[in-house]
């Protein structure tokens, strides 16, 4: 009576049935009507042994602990800042988890503005709307110049590679910064306008082709012969 | 009155228009899509989950849906006078009623789901088209949804029941018009609306008609979401 309906990794929308039977146990992404397990969302199945989910293609940032974000100050407090970070909701840094310390009543514009851009990493979040995030940590710091470029957070694991392969790589032949949040946002700094555009371009190419087998070599193609022209 | 056995446009009485649809046409949206069915075009954008203002209206318990619908001043032959009126006010209101069953906003509180809705030619159903495209734009923007709602209207025109009205049907003296929304897996009926007069009879066969209608709207919907992303099957 139990009987899969699908293949790993086949795309999926809501409603569609997945998995027939009480053997198979629904995990995110997905729910159980009766004896049959289905898709929530539009998204990507992953499968392990009898567990089924779906890893969603679309959608906003949802955060987890650890992932190290970009965001912007939309607020300041007398508890900290308030920092949007592309989810649902925005994120809390609040003074302890700001910087080393900081004096009773002191201005918090001094560390960070309204519109500054910073590098934080996700501490805390409960079951709902709350988010904590830190700025200390080796990396996690206010992001001075450059430009942000926004891609879907899904594709984040491309756009950094195996190990780092495609970020280091795209540093290395543009003599770019380069920072990637899990939330989707790229954070690009060179010394040039040119090479800030280039890699811009770049990026957009990972976005647009993030299926493709053989990404990094056909980048590092692209890469060669734009550093030649340029 | 004779009863005619042929549709103006030449389509058989269980026949609905050509329809298309398409996801992600609206770049800066959370999500977004087309869904044409004939002359009739509706575009569906969505925005969120996102923090709700004003304020009072946040529901600690769950998000919330907010539906706007909207018919562009050139989307009808004459200038339609552009902002909200009695009628979108109407159709907004139905149409969120019609979504609503299936999407799962416990996990956004205080949060909210918009979703607007632009009629950009109309040639009638377009609060059904607009529904349609609604629900791909939600499925789109990564909301959790159980499963998907089509729309489509049916009705009576000239002592027929007839599927996916246009304007020429519509404006028949005594037609009858039944917008109808089913979910679709588990076929649901979630809005059901009557302008004019209609027998017992004629309603059941019409909302069997819409059940199929429905069901094939379904498979466009399903397939317009999977092409979008094909390229990412491995």
């Amino acid at each position: 009576m139990n009987k899969l309906l699908i293949k790993e990794h086949e795309i999926v929308v809501p409603g569609q049935e997945l998995a027939e039977g009480i053997e198979y146990l629904p995990s995110s992404g997905t729910y159980r009507d009766k004896d049959k397990i289905i898709s929530m969302k539009l998204g990507i199945t992953s499968l392990n042994k009898n567990i089924i989910k779906v890893i969603p293609l679309t959608g906003r940032y949802h955060p987890k602990v650890d992932d190290v974000v970009i965001g912007k100050v939309v607020e300041i407090g007398f508890y900290g800042w308030s920092v949007d970070i592309g989810s649902a909701y925005n994120a809390t840094l609040s003074i302890r988890d700001a910087t080393e310390f900081i004096d009773k009543g002191e201005d918090l514009t001094k560390y960070y503005d309204y519109g500054d851009i910073i590098a934080a990493k996700v501490i805390r979040t409960t079951k709902y709307d709350s988010i904590d995030i830190t700025t200390k940590g080796p990396g996690l710091r206010k992001l001075n110049g450059g430009k942000i470029i926004e891609v879907t957070p899904s594709k984040v694991p491309r756009m950094i590679g195996k190990q780092g392969s495609m970020i280091s790589m795209i540093k290395d032949t543009s003599g770019c910064n380069l920072l990637v949040g899990q939330n989707g946002r790229v954070w690009i700094k060179g010394n040039e306008t040119e090479k800030e555009n280039m890699v811009t371009k770049i990026i957009m190419k990972i976005e647009e082709e993030s299926h493709i087998d053989g990404l990094t070599d056909k980048i590092k193609k692209l890469l060669e012969n734009k550093n030649g022209s340029l | 009155m004779a009863a005619y056995d042929k549709r103006v446009s030449g389509r058989k009485f269980d026949e609905m228009r050509e329809i298309e649809a398409k996801v992600g046409i609206i770049k800066r949206a959370d999500g977004s899509a087309l869904f044409r069915m004939g002359e009739t075009i509706a575009i569906a954008a969505v925005y969120g989950p996102r923090e709700l203002h004003p304020k009072f209206m946040q529901n600690p318990e769950t998000g919330i849906l907010r539906c706007n619908y909207d018919m562009t001043s050139f989307s009808v032959p004459e200038r339609k006078k552009p902002g909200p009126s009695r009628r979108s006010v109407e159709i907004s209101l139905v149409t969120e009623k019609a979504l609503l069953p299936v999407l799962d906003l416990k996990q956004f509180p205080n949060a909210v789901i918009d979703v607007f809705i632009e009629i950009i030619q109309a040639n009638a159903g377009t609060r059904c088209a607009g529904i349609s495209a609604a629900a791909l734009a939600l499925a789109h923007a990564g909301i959790p949804m159980r499963e998907l709602v089509s729309a489509v209207s049916v009705g009576k025109a000239g002592g027929k029941v007839l599927i996916d009205l246009d304007k020429n049907e519509e404006d028949v003296e005594d037609a009858t018009d039944i917008p109808v929304a089913v979910t679709g897996r588990t076929k649901q009926i979630t809005l059901l609306q009557l302008d004019g007069n209609v027998t017992k009879k004629d309603l059941i066969e019409a909302i069997k008609l819409a059940k199929e209608g429905c069901d094939k709207i379904n498979m466009i919907q399903q397939k317009a979401l999977k092409d979008a992303y094909k390229s990412e099957e491995e």
